[in-house]
């Protein structure tokens, strides 16, 4: 390793983006470039009888106004992940529906104008009539008898049915346990929210007949091949896709929406003109997809001495009216097959029914099926703590997987033979309560109760399935997506000496720009500075499958470290050609290619570089040029673990929930920098705590979006929150030879259940062993209140 | 996130607002623009005329006179918050001031153009019902004055009539052995008031209360004010029991509001809690 790795220097992008400079969707003006409105459902169930724009089209200013019918050549959008039989009933989206709704915020027509003003005028002027069908909004209640029924092939509104894990041996376990506990729980529904809201901006060429589409995306190379394969049926030479500044995705700039082919569509048939939309707020909380929303119940057996012996859960995962890209795959097997956490429960079994309701669609968002996973197993091992009086850290510790049964392969069955690589669980663990002093906290708690004050201290330790990737994993036929999720690499040493880096995976906030200029920098003895790296643009740059999952680092990183070493081996060979040495008595350190022992004498790969550009001494049979590109697909996903500690302190007067301290001990392997994954422990830790205690998507029994605002919808804020304070374990992974495992949702998928088993141990005094979320001030008050031990 | 199409005109005077007003029917005025934009820009409220009286440099400022204190209506919040003759005199409503938004909204919302809203949710209305305040109106026939008990009248409601400028509101300077505070339960999502405490005590020399107000944001659709509560006080001591006790027995709310995150029960419970916390703290300060 040289000197770049491990630093924890300041983003390239910050100047760009603080001082206003970045070009955003909504920032790209084209010549000649039209604005479109779409005209979304207010119902959320509702056949479409016909629909008039005649007086819309009459408004001056508007260019078109167009309908489903207009876009009956394209294909309904592909579901790509295919789990539990999904590939017998996906009902997706159209590109503008046709013949009916499924939930309020479905695209039914689109007015396209001179300006946005006019397009939204406009589409007061467009007449539908619909036909209003019954509404079902709750995932087990639409599987219920008597049930509206969404679409004719998935009766009960069945989407996906699906299992993993052993039934039989865990209901054994089940009846052999000394305590059994059954609980049901809710994951709520959560409305992912980036800063920028969704965009897109289409153009056609009548001369080259071909597209390019803007698109406010986390994988663009995706977006092409879902687009031309599936929608438009014409080859992937036909259609670019650009991805400019991205403002923050959380997993919902992953899929593919009806407003990408949209654009294109239109502008087709506009003759070419660019057509530009973006979502307003409104139609961000409507249209673009959620996350979670799981109604579960499950059963954990334990031991007296807090041993876990079985977990069985059943969960019904609400996906929405439609299915969105990778809708089968989250509650499946990111959910699933996560179930066995950080601990050696012997028997699992899970079955998940995916279902249909008129409500937004579902898919990842941050963490994705993992936060769901881990929130359960951390609820369950502080109830079996609870039931028998056990300290929970301790119950934690007598479940971990030992660090000597590495490689493991839980009960849940990973998938294909994959094996968690490597943990040192109880380390985290001892870590964190060393930090935070847990003997003394405990009699601080005793202290507060004593004195009428009702203090809570949770903690959550977790797994998570990153590095997202392995092509013979996630692309299994019958669970998979059918396809590969390996990453690219391109790697260009330029005569000056400055370095080039492509990647097929996409920056949205995640800072590849200076992480991925550290592992090429690091490798080739060089400056951060001088390496400049690309993306987001399907011209110029490899194909890869994009920036979600925790996998840019330890799959595209990967790539990129794998084509400089190939580019190392070249400049070897040219530079033991200039220093008039066999190419196997020199080597490469520093930036330098020596003879062994001989360093004083060298060359730098700056000199290497111009040697290989300007080619005309080369050793024999060497073509010009350092450059490389590598298609990484790895063996196996990597796992980070950590253990997460929360102390809150609960208003019994109110029911507010104050947070004093939250701790986060992290192992992502091996750090490229530092300060990068400081940012993103804490954006993942307040997006998790938001799920705990504020956040909540809620339908009414209409369909409509209650939560629909910023007015409702309770996004964190700074001042609800501590200064987050974060340290780490490292244990380098061995799947990759940079030993990262990846932190882009580790703080996520730790810290819903942190605060939750936080205030449940506040509330213990009460009774109460269990609260869904979010543990709003109302909820925790009327907790308190009904207990018989309140204030009435 | 795009408005209808609407005219705009600036005023450079009082008079000249009130013209305009009288020439465009259903136009709406325009000062902070921290309540009227979100609606339009939601499509929720289409005028079709926009009146600017954001640049009327008369209706801007603090001073105090007399005993009493006049906040021109386009005084934003975060000069109420900031204004030294409230600290001193009036330091609830620089509290309840200070309480309003973030601090871009405080920087360009209005005090007046917050009280011609009358969001009940909102942190000013209890304050300057709690104070006895008095808002200065003005119109084609000419000036009035209307007490703020007698100025909310339902949500979003006000005896502001549609050919008039709320141009001042006059609260009174604080005297004698007097102690207030705002204490506010805030809406996780919106930031506004889901229970918003404004409480004014006065002490006798021998620490006995000689007077009391009490009011309430975020509970009712209009700013409630609690006079039971602090009617029982007067003459009292006033020790934490005392208080507890006038609180229980005398708070009582009816039609109170309610959203996805506080029921309008939870809402009256939440009263409860902070009637004791602001009166005890205010008798604190006092």
């Amino acid at each position: 390793m040289g000197k770049a790795i491990g630093q924890a220097i300041k983003r390239k992008e910050d100047p760009r983006l603080i001082t206003g400079q970045a070009k955003y969707l909504d920032d790209i003006q084209l010549p000649g470039m039209v604005h479109a409105a779409v005209l979304r459902s207010p119902y959320a169930h509702a056949k479409i009888n016909s629909i008039d724009t005649s007086e819309a089209e009459s408004l001056p200013g508007v260019v078109g106004v167009f309908t489903g019918k207009d876009f009956a050549d394209l294909n309904p959008l592909p579901c790509a992940w295919q789990a539990g039989g999904v590939n017998n009933n996906a009902n997706t989206p159209r590109t503008l529906e046709i013949d009916k709704v499924t939930f309020t915020g479905a695209g039914v027509a689109v007015v396209v104008a001179e300006s946005r003003y006019i397009a939204e005028d406009a589409l007061a002027l467009i007449h539908v009539d619909y036909e209003v069908l019954p509404v079902v909004v709750d995932a087990k209640k639409a599987t219920e008898p008597g049930a509206p029924q969404l679409h004719e092939n998935a009766p009960n509104n069945i989407c996906m049915e699906w299992s993993c894990g052993d039934e039989a041996a865990t209901d054994q376990a089940l009846a052999d346990a000394d305590v059994v506990i059954k609980q049901s729980l809710r994951n709520q529904r959560l409305i992912p929210t980036p800063m920028e809201p969704r965009g897109a901006i289409g153009v056609f060429s009548p001369v080259a007949e071909d597209y390019t589409v803007y698109m406010t995306s986390q994988a663009p190379h995706v977006m092409r091949l879902l687009m031309t394969a599936f929608v438009f049926g014409i080859p992937e030479n036909k259609l670019r896709c650009i991805s400019p500044q991205v403002g923050g995705g959380f997993g919902a700039k992953i899929f593919l929406y009806p407003e990408y082919c949209m654009v294109a569509a239109v502008s087709k048939k506009l003759g070419g003109l660019p057509v530009k939309w973006m979502e307003t707020r409104r139609e961000n909380y409507i249209a673009t997809t959620h996350g979670r929303d799981h109604v579960t119940e499950f059963e954990v057996a334990a031991k007296n001495d807090g041993t876990i012996t079985g977990l069985k859960v059943e969960t019904y995962a609400n996906l929405g009216g439609t299915l969105s890209t990778i809708a089968g795959g989250i509650p499946t097997t990111l959910y699933g097959r996560l179930l066995s956490g950080v601990y050696k429960f012997p028997n699992i079994y899970c079955k998940v029914y995916g279902t249909y309701t008129n409500t937004g669609m579902v898919d990842a968002y941050r963490g994705a099926g993992r936060p769901e996973a881990s929130y359960l197993v951390e609820r369950a091992i502080d109830l079996v703590a609870q039931k028998l009086n056990m300290d929970p850290a301790e119950v934690r510790r007598v479940n971990y997987i030992p660090p000597e049964a590495f490689p493991y392969a839980p009960a849940s069955n990973i998938l294909n033979g994959l094996k968690y690589d490597s943990g040192e669980y109880e380390g985290a663990l001892n870590k964190a309560l060393e930090l935070v002093d847990y003997k003394n906290l405990r009699q601080e708690q005793a202290a507060a109760r004593e004195a009428g004050r009702l203090m809570g201290i949770g903690f959550s330790s977790y797994v998570e399935i990153c590095g997202v990737a392995p092509s013979a994993w996630i692309g299994l036929n019958g669970e998979g997506w059918g396809a590969g999720l390996w990453e690219s690499a391109n790697v260009r040493v330029h005569l000056t000496g400055q370095v080039v880096v492509t990647t097929g995976s996409q920056s949205h906030g995640q800072g590849h720009e200076t992480t991925m200029a550290q592992i090429a920098a690091d490798l080739l003895g060089m400056d951060v500075a001088d390496v400049r790296v690309e993306h987001s643009d399907t011209l110029g740059t490899p194909f890869g499958y994009g920036t979600y999952g925790s996998r840019s680092a330890a799959v595209g990183g990967v790539a990129i470290h794998n084509s400089v070493q190939k580019i190392i081996e070249k400049a070897k060979k040219i530079g033991a050609h200039m220093l008039e040495a066999a190419p196997e008595d020199v080597t490469f350190e520093d930036g330098k290619v020596f003879v062994k022992g001989s360093p004083d004498k060298a060359k730098t790969i700056q000199e290497v570089a111009l040697a290989a550009a300007v080619a005309y001494d080369l050793p024999e049979g060497t073509e010009p040029f350092l450059d490389d590109t590598t298609y990484y697909d790895p063996p196996n996903c990597t796992y980070p673990f950590g253990t997460h500690v929360c102390i809150v302190e609960v208003d019994k007067d109110t029911g507010h929930v104050a947070i004093k301290r939250y701790l986060a001990v992290d192992d992502v392997g091996k750090k490229i920098n530092p300060l990068i994954v400081d940012g993103q422990i804490h954006g993942g830790v307040v997006q998790g705590l938001a799920q705990g205690l504020w956040e909540g998507a809620v339908y009414d029994d209409n369909g409509q979006l209650v939560s629909g605002s910023l007015m409702d919808y309770a996004l964190p804020k700074a001042h609800f929150l501590p200064m987050i304070e974060t340290d780490s374990t490292e244990t380098p992974s061995p799947v990759n030879p940079l030993g990262i495992k990846g932190a882009g949702e580790a703080g996520t998928i730790a810290s819903a259940q942190a605060v939750v088993n936080a205030v449940v141990d506040a509330l213990a005094p009460y009774g109460i062993t269990h609260l869904d979320m979010p543990l709003t001030s109302q909820k925790v008050w009327e907790a308190i209140h009904s207990s018989g031990n309140g204030r009435e | 996130m795009y408005p209808a199409k609407f005219d705009y005109y600036r005023a450079a005077s009082v008079q000249e607002a009130i013209q305009l007003l009288q020439d465009h029917e259903d136009a709406k005025l325009l000062a902070g623009g921290h309540s009227l934009i979100p609606a339009m820009k939601l499509r929720l409220a289409q005028p079709p005329a926009i009146i600017d009286i954001g640049r009327i440099a008369e209706l801007k400022g603090v001073s105090h006179d007399n005993g009493s204190i006049k906040i021109g209506a386009l005084t934003v919040h975060a000069d109420v918050a900031a204004s030294n003759v409230l600290k001193s005199n009036c330091p609830l409503l620089a509290e309840a001031a200070s309480n309003v938004g973030d601090r871009q909204v405080r920087h360009k919302g209005t005090i007046g153009g917050n009280i011609a809203h009358a969001d009940p949710a909102s942190d000013m209305p209890a304050a300057i019902l709690a104070l006895g305040g008095t808002i200065h109106l003005i119109g084609p026939s000419g000036s009035r004055q209307v007490a703020a008990a007698d100025f909310f009248i339902d949500l979003l409601a006000t005896d502001l009539h549609e050919d008039e400028l709320l141009t001042a509101i006059e609260v009174p300077a604080q005297s004698g052995k007097t102690g207030s505070c705002y204490l506010k339960f805030e809406h996780p999502a919106s930031g506004y008031a889901v229970c918003g405490a404004a409480a004014v005590v006065t002490l006798n020399d021998d620490g006995a209360c000689a007077g009391a107000s009490l009011c309430f944001n975020g509970v009712t659709a209009t700013p409630h004010n609690a006079s039971a509560v602090t009617d029982a006080l007067v003459g009292q001591a006033l020790d934490d029991a005392a208080i507890d006790k006038a609180v229980d027995a005398n708070l009582s709310i009816s039609d109170p509001m309610g959203d996805m995150h506080a029921s309008g029960p939870y809402r009256i419970e939440l009263a409860k809690t902070f009637a004791k916390r602001a009166l005890k703290l205010a008798r604190d300060r006092a």
